[in-house]
């Protein structure tokens, strides 16, 4: 390997300061005298606490998951602390009254939290450690009768829309790290479409980790009624601390009849640093259901971020002529581990899914596609298109790809497609011989790669994270 | 075309390369000048690819002794991407694929990086789109070409047509073409041999690294070099090339044994 291919990917980690901030913090470790602080904290009705409760209990019975390709020493539960909020000063009636050091955090950061400055047609909702902040554009996304709110307000205000759902898609004893995050979450975004309503703007969810020894495990659910239609995105980061921090989220989407709920995750997490010391344990449950007939999710990611990223958006497609997508870019670089891909779950008629994913390999890490496309006994002429294709930048890193396909109906079609490509030091010859020097060459073979992906963001993160992925990749190539 | 008291452009002196430790090149001296015409002739690995990769300073290639002046710069102490910006131009024997690089996309790249070298224009991609099918008309390419990815699932032709484009379109001073005529048909060989053609002028230079006379009876040398072993052994004008036609290279290995 020349020296031009090791440069490019070294770039530092942008986000990694942290705020110096008053936090109002929970004694560490996890039991239900926790659980039952949390929920009193957040002035929870009964039935949540019964949740969380039910969740936790399910989860003391449940082992730590094993297959997913990424190494890792055990994990401590009773080490981490599970609530941590920047303390109140008092009530707040405006973002004039956010405390300035939480407001210059996120200008620092560039998220938007001053309306006046927003992107225009955005709204945010901002979260940090485990409590959302602030919301944006609240007034003018009620008027079109669009909630849009911390899941601690949903619970509060909309009681019945989160206990009809919450749950619904990712039920309490799911998988090992869904339990855990329905016992304990702390926050985050829900947003509820009503019936023909096209949402009039983007709605944004901004996490950022700042406690060194929290969890952040926060909640997102999201309905769309019928004929709905909604794009939602979510960006993240957290500061730079030589130890892992665990983030373990659920997200859940229910499309009814003719609705539509696209979201897209730019997920920058830090990932440690170029010894593989420190960064975020990315553990997440995503699921969307598409309940109702001709309804439609599309998941689209980015993930450039985490020491291990560990996460499976993936659809289930109930409604009889209802459409998954799923398009991911997932870049590794120095010792990031990645095991991420999509589950397609086809029960409804001529239901149809498509996957696109784009992996990217640089330094010594490892880069794993996992995707299941599962079709149901019912589910007549159900069609999936897979296409997975892996790059390696450089020789010490690692593609892998998991493909599982289980068919039960013989009228389905499935396809799946993969390709393997490296950088490599002819590649860049060749560019370099026609003037182009190196970082410009990866730079076009990398836009190249991810643009089927890119072309799914909304224009704003496309820019962001064709920047983001430029940033990453600096230095990697040398 | 040999042109009276002109200046040497490419100007190598005993030049020794390594490729993966095993020394390729044992001392080359070659002079190349404006307007003039050059073939390089000579058994499988002679040298003559890693003389014309080692010049373009593909990483791969690491040079041990000797120099290299190109227009009067030190052409050794130059990044690839320099050299090229220079003015210097490899086509490649075996052009590598870009999957997901428009072949569009990557000749403009190339192309404005060598104008912007040369303190000259760019071209938006729409201006660029009228240069570019111009000269594929030359080399009579589709342009369906542009909108392919770079070299990928091009035929070997394909991928040497392509190469020529390039060559029409950055304008180098000095190219180097390996192996471009290897793959062609008669009638593919003709058009870039066409092609080649009508690039030449007083100012510029090919050097032609070829096994065939046949390339060379439609892109006429003014000298022809017989590389074995590392080194140049011969030198003459055409008619060496039509001795080597008719008698091998085995006559000239045994005197230079």
């Amino acid at each position: 390997m020349s020296a031009v291919l090791h440069g490019l990917i070294d770039q530092p980690y942008k986000h990694g300061f942290v705020t110096a901030i008053e936090s109002e913090t929970a004694p560490k470790g996890l039991s239900e005298d926790i659980i039952r602080l949390i929920s009193h904290k957040k002035g929870e009705p009964e039935w949540l606490l019964e949740f969380r409760l039910k969740a936790y209990r399910h989860w003391l019975t449940m082992t730590e998951p094993k297959w997913p390709n990424v190494k890792y020493p055990p994990i401590d539960f009773q080490d981490i602390i599970y609530y941590s909020a920047p303390k109140p000063k008092k009530k707040l009636a405006s973002m004039d009254e956010v405390d300035p050091e939480l407001l210059r955090t996120f200008e620092k950061l560039g998220v938007p939290v001053h309306e006046q400055k927003a992107l225009a047609g955005v709204a945010v909702d901002v979260i940090f450690d485990s409590v959302s902040v602030t919301t944006t554009y609240k007034k003018r996304l009620a008027e079109a009768g669009v909630i849009f709110c911390s899941m601690s307000e949903a619970v509060r205000d909309h009681p019945e829309l989160v206990r009809r759902y919450l749950g619904s898609v990712v039920p309490t004893g799911d998988n090992f790290y869904a339990a855990l995050n329905s016992a304990v979450f702390t926050d985050g975004s829900f947003c509820y479409i009503p019936k023909g309503v096209r949402c009039p703007m983007e709605l944004s969810t901004y996490f950022r980790i700042n406690t060194q020894e929290s969890g952040q495990f926060e909640r997102t659910l999201i309905v769309a009624e019928e004929g709905a239609y909604v794009s939602y995105l979510e960006g993240c980061t957290a500061p730079q601390f030589d130890t892992n921090q665990l983030h373990a989220a659920v997200v859940e989407l229910v499309a009814l009849d003719d609705a539509e709920i696209k979201y897209s995750t730019v997920q920058n997490w830090y990932a440690g640093d170029a010894e593989g010391r420190g960064g975020i344990y990315n553990f997440v449950t995503k699921r969307g259901l598409c309940k109702g007939v001709n309804s439609k999710i599309s998941w689209t990611q980015v993930e450039t971020g985490s020491a291990i990223t560990w996460k499976y958006p993936s659809c289930v497609l109930q409604g009889d002529n209802s459409v998954g997508e799923f398009y991911s870019v997932a870049l590794t670089n120095h010792h990031q581990q990645a095991d991420t891909g999509t589950k397609m779950i086809h029960i409804g008629r001529n239901t149809r899914s498509r996957i696109v994913s784009k992996g990217i390999s640089a330094g010594q890490s490892n880069n794993s596609y996992r995707g299941l496309v599962q079709i149901g006994p019912r589910a007549e002429l159900a069609r999936n298109y897979s296409q997975c294709d892996s790059l390696l930048i450089g020789e010490r890193c690692g593609a892998n790809t998991f493909p599982y396909i289980r068919v039960q109906n013989p009228t389905a079609k499935v396809e799946h497609e993969a390709t393997t490509s490296r950088i490599g030091e002819d590649q860049l010859f060749y560019f370099q011989s026609r003037g182009i020097d190196a970082e410009q060459a990866v730079s076009a073979i990398i836009n190249g790669f991810v643009r089927d992906v890119f072309n799914q963001l909304p224009m704003e993160f496309a820019v962001e994270a064709g920047r983001l992925l430029g940033l990453k990749l600096e230095g990697s190539v040398g | 075309m040999i042109v009276a008291d002109a200046k040497p452009l490419l100007e190598v002196r005993g030049l020794a390369a390594k490729v993966a430790g095993v020394e390729i090149l044992k001392g080359i001296d070659l002079v190349v000048r404006a307007g003039e015409v050059h073939a390089i002739m000579g058994p499988n690995g002679s040298g003559k690819s890693t003389l014309a990769k080692a010049l373009a300073g593909h990483p791969a290639y690491e040079v041990t002794a000797g120099s290299a002046t190109f227009d009067g710069r030190d052409l050794l102490a130059l990044a690839p991407e320099e050299r090229a910006r220079a003015g210097l131009f490899l086509g490649f024997q075996y052009p590598v694929e870009v999957p997901g690089v428009a072949n569009s996309q990557f000749l403009r790249l190339a192309y404005n990086t060598i104008q912007g070298a040369r303190g000259k224009d760019e071209l938006d991609p729409l201006e660029f789109d009228d240069f570019v099918r111009e000269r594929m008309k030359l080399l009579d390419m589709d342009p369906a070409f542009l909108d392919r990815s770079v070299n990928e699932g091009f035929s070997g032709g394909e991928k040497k047509r392509n190469e020529i484009l390039q060559m029409a379109l950055l304008e180098p001073r000095l190219a180097f073409l390996d192996e471009t005529d290897s793959g062609l048909d008669i009638d593919a060989l003709r058009i870039v041999a066409n092609g080649v053609n009508r690039l030449l002028r007083p100012d510029n230079a090919v050097v032609l690294v070829t096994h065939y006379q046949r390339l060379l009876n439609l892109i006429v040398p003014d000298y022809v070099h017989v590389m074995d072993g590392g080194r140049i052994v011969r030198t003459g004008d055409r008619e060496l090339a039509l001795e080597l036609e008719a008698r091998g290279y085995d006559w000239l290995q045994a005197k230079a044994a």
